[in-house]
């Protein structure tokens, strides 16, 4: 407790370390090769469900592009591994050796000057951060600044999103087209398409995923997750204690963009491959249906909705294809009507309470404790 | 009763000529009016008399269609409500703006003047100054024993105190009111004349009020607007007994 | 890409393509006009749009098979009952689900959003298992086909104008019901002030149901519509809800007028775009505009500054 960093209450190290036993123990102890990548690629999902939470659950800002996001860390990534894949000796063959496959069978003769940057690791890296930073400073200054929120965010970055599949797979000589960027090999020399180049990754995912989640949880604890709570309810109020009430919409989305973006890095890296299908209307606004169903005030129940829904898909979709839409609408319809806070305000509601009473795991009574508790647990109420 | 140490003429917050069109409709019509330092300035009037749309006009929830309004020199009507605020004008809405989720403390927090940058919200900590602040304002506004309770469950009367007390904490030179007893009992009401009382001194206040025995008791000035012009101005035997007051306020 | 053009070509280019876009504007009015009514009377989003219309499309298929089979003398009228039938049927669902579904969720706009995009991907699958994946198109009678000469060079379809004129007199029709009639005058009381207007005797679940009932009546008339442009499949809505919605948001929500506007100018420059690129960049080209100037004025084309 006195070594932990002040921003975690003694329920969130307990929740951060089950979740980390679950998914650094458990789940490699327990799944095969093929089952462990799978858990991996969902788990590039819950990125964009955490920054979700944050976003459209704390701030009450509701994306329904974040597939753009997840595409620009995916294909920023793929970009840099279909480089290296492509190189003169591998693509001999090609009438313009050196350039990806794509390209040339598109009768694109030179590399495209958006392409050039991603010959570098560190600046690969760099841009799969910095440009959804900027593309989402860009919309959000735009749509923020002038008091768009609500519905109509929701419905212009749903645009922007139909928007990005389109052109992707409009521009296929440049994008790869509909089959995106496939053919992935090696990440600076290393083969990521080895069983154990897998088995690392996947640690490397959760890593990543936890420390995300430990960010998210640090803003949440600042004044900053308060504001945005505050935001969400009376922005007004907000706004006339003086804050730019704009500039935390625009650093929320910002930070969600950059989440998702993350995400799809790693979903390329362990999936060896990055497609249009990820971009679009419907991965989009079922991103948004992990978060709703982990609870979207929980950062934790991000993670577990996340999984729990795509266990879900890719179980009755191999054996029940037809019943998985309609369970995937039934779900959107219950998490609205039935569960609004999810997987965690069941737990908050019906397991909490015995543990607690069995546990005794009650706050010292000092003011500042209990004012933790509360801003920790009273909004998931 | 008025200024101590300062030149008359040197008002705290003067608005001249300050028009608001809503599609033609002219809710506040060329109106003009000084509030000066350490002031007790109420403005009352008739439904639709633009009382409200004043208040807005100057915190800059409202964008004016022409004229002026200077605070301490400044043009407010150029500015961002997040300038206006940290120039030093503080609002109270009419229906209790407060943060239900949050604690008293947290909505107290967040009015207290420090972090108001994304990074300075980020980086804010919650050191004894902070803590002391709250804990003294908790108080003034009878709310102390409730620190770490969540808003929603406070009664119509001390979510009011909790918005004053969080302007309070703001600690603004011009504090604006409307209709801080609106929806309160007989009790309360009293309770938040002290209250008001309490936290009037050294700033300026600019109320709206409904209540007449409210406003003769804190009143220096009194403000009559009537569609969206001022009607008559002055102190409140002065203004009551102006007939053309009577004839459209307080006659009924 | 101009410049390959005179004048006089472009011109006819022009006129050409736009008369060609008629239904597509008309599909687009339709839609955005439920929709609208929906969004701007109830507040409500109703990502469920796409599916109703698709419903209505589907109705004028099974019309045109059945009066193939059954009625061949009358088949050149088909289409009257098709339409009126796809209101039925799509404004019928609509009751259903505003009765289910929407009443519980007025005032959580993003809610409502979540809620119905679920009912369409459980519409889109009902309509998979019980009409089949694959998708049909519907026989036009002889008297719909070809089209008229008004110049040399430019042609008007006859379909197009057949629609146009449907869709003119429906938007006069809902007008005249929204802004004329008692049943207007009282969704427009629900929507200013839901608690007095039931206090003074107004019916408001009934009027809401109504309300959401027309909205997808309409989409369903628009999906008749849209048979003469596309094929029906289960999923055929779902690419017209983004530019729809759009199209009410740049209209400004409220205003009638302003979503014909809307509608006309998205769905002609689509409609001249692809003349001169491929189609998927004119849409691209088209809605980054659309998306752009709603940045710059996001309050849409058409709206009364009120006061707050």
């Amino acid at each position: 407790m006195k070594t932990a960093p002040s921003f975690l209450n003694r329920r969130d190290m307990l929740a951060l370390a089950v979740v980390a036993a679950l998914l650094l123990i458990v789940f490699p102890a327990l799944l095969d090769g093929f089952r462990l990548n799978l858990v991996g690629k969902y788990l590039t999902y819950a990125f964009v469900a955490v920054g979700l939470v944050l976003c459209w659950g704390y701030g009450g800002i509701l994306s329904l592009g974040q597939g753009v996001f997840f595409a620009l860390g995916g294909y920023g990534m793929a970009m840099y591994l279909k480089l290296e894949a492509s190189s003169v000796e591998n693509t001999k063959i090609q009438s313009t050796p050196g350039i990806p496959d794509f390209m040339d069978w598109n009768q694109i003769t030179e590399l495209p000057y958006f392409w050039q940057p991603f010959h570098s690791l560190p600046l690969t890296i760099l841009l799969i951060i910095l440009v959804p930073a900027f593309f989402a400073f860009v919309i959000g200054s735009a749509m923020f600044k002038r008091r768009v929120s609500g519905v109509y965010f929701a419905i212009i970055t749903q645009a922007i999103a139909a928007i990005a599949t389109i052109l992707i797979i409009g521009q296929q000589g440049y994008t790869g087209g509909v089959n995106g960027i496939t053919d992935l090999r090696t990440l600076h020399g290393w083969d990521i398409r080895t069983d154990s180049a897998k088995f690392i990754l996947y640690f490397v995912n959760v890593v990543l995923l936890l420390s995300v989640v430990g960010l998210a949880l640090f803003v949440r604890a600042s004044k900053l997750g308060r504001i945005l709570v505050a935001m969400r309810e009376k922005e007004d109020r907000v706004r006339f204690s003086g804050y730019s009430v704009a500039n935390f919409q625009i650093f929320v989305f910002c930070l969600a963009g950059v989440f998702a973006a993350l995400g799809g890095a790693m979903f390329t890296l362990q999936v060896g491959f990055m497609s249009p299908s990820l971009v679009g209307i419907v991965p989009s606004i079922e991103m948004v249906i992990f978060t709703a169903v982990g609870g979207r005030m929980s950062l934790f129940g991000a993670i577990y909705g996340t999984l729990a829904v795509n266990f879900a898909k890719t179980s009755l979709s191999e054996s029940f294809p037809e019943l998985w839409l309609l369970g995937l609408g039934g779900l959107f319809i219950a998490v609205v009507l039935a569960f609004p806070n999810g997987l965690a305000g069941i737990w908050n509601d019906y397991v909490q309470p015995p543990i607690d009473r069995a546990l005794k795991l009650r706050p010292k009574h000092q003011g500042d404790d209990v004012a933790k508790q509360a801003a920790s647990t009273a909004p998931a109420e | 009763m008025t200024t101590i140490g300062t030149p008359p003429k040197d008002y705290l917050l003067a608005v001249e000529a300050l028009t608001v069109s809503f599609d033609g409709f002219k809710a506040v019509n060329d109106l003009s009016f000084y509030v000066d330092e350490n002031e007790i300035r109420v403005i009352i009037g008739p439904n639709g008399a633009g009382k409200t749309t004043v208040l807005d006009l100057i915190c800059g929830k409202t964008k004016a269609t022409a004229g002026s309004i200077r605070f301490r020199g400044a043009e407010l009507t150029k500015m961002s409500e997040s300038q206006i605020v940290l120039s030093g004008v503080g609002r109270k809405f009419q229906t209790p703006s407060i943060y239900d989720d949050l604690t008293i403390f947290e909505n107290l927090e967040i009015s207290y003047p420090k972090g108001r940058s994304v990074w300075g919200a980020l980086t804010f900590k919650r050191d004894q100054a902070v803590r002391d602040r709250v804990e003294e304002v908790s108080e003034i506004i009878f709310l102390k024993d409730k620190l770490h309770e969540r808003a929603a469950f406070l009664s119509h009367g001390q979510k009011q105190w909790l918005e004053i007390g969080m302007l309070l904490i703001q600690d603004p030179e011009l504090l604006m009111l409307d209709e801080p007893v609106a929806g309160m009992s007989v009790s309360e009401r009293i309770k938040t004349a002290e209250l008001l009382n309490t936290i009037i001194k050294n700033r300026s206040v600019l109320v709206i009020e409904h209540d007449m025995k409210f406003v003769e008791d804190i009143a220096h000035k009194v403000t009559v607007l009537h569609q969206g012009k001022i009607l008559s101005e002055g102190s409140m035997q002065k203004v009551k007994t102006d007939p053309k007051v009577v004839e459209v306020y307080l006659g009924h | 890409m101009l410049g390959d053009y005179s004048l006089g070509d472009l011109g006819a280019i022009f006129a050409m393509q736009g008369f060609a876009g008629l239904i597509l504007f008309s599909v687009y009015v339709l839609m955005a006009l439920g929709l609208a009514i929906i969004f701007g009377q109830m507040g409500v989003i109703n990502m469920a749009h796409g599916e109703f219309m698709i419903l209505g499309a589907y109705v004028t298929y099974f019309c045109s098979e059945f009066f193939q089979a059954q009625l061949p003398s009358l088949f050149p009228a088909y289409f009257f009952v098709a339409m009126a039938l796809a209101f039925v049927a799509s404004g019928a669902l609509g009751m259903l689900v505003e009765w289910t579904l929407i009443k519980r969720l007025y005032k959580r706009p993003l809610d409502t959003l979540l809620a119905t995009w679920g009912l369409s991907l459980i519409l889109q699958q009902t309509y998979r298992s019980v009409f089949g994946p694959r998708e049909v198109g519907v026989v036009l009678p002889d008297w719909l086909l070809g089209s008229l000469p008004v110049t040399d060079v430019i042609e008007v379809p006859i379909n197009g104008v057949f629609v146009m004129c449907l869709t003119t007199l429906i938007t006069v029709t809902v007008a005249l019901l929204m802004y004329k009639s008692r049943w207007g005058q009282q969704v427009r009381a629900v929507v200013q002030n839901r608690v007095m207007a039931g206090a003074v005797g107004i019916d408001t679940e009934k009027v809401d149901r109504l309300t959401f009932g027309l909205g997808c009546g309409i989409a369903g008339v628009a999906g008749s519509a849209f048979t003469m442009i596309g094929s029906t499949g289960p999923t055929s809505g779902q690419l017209y809800i983004v530019d729809t919605f759009l199209i009410v948001v740049f209209g400004g929500a409220t205003s009638l007028l302003g979503t014909i506007a809307s509608a006309f100018s998205i769905s002609q420059t689509q409609s001249t775009l692809e003349f001169f690129l491929s189609g998927s960049m004119a849409k691209v080209i088209t809605l980054l505009t659309v998306v752009a100037i709603l940045m710059l004025r996001p309050q849409g084309l058409f709206t009364l500054k009120v006061r707050r």
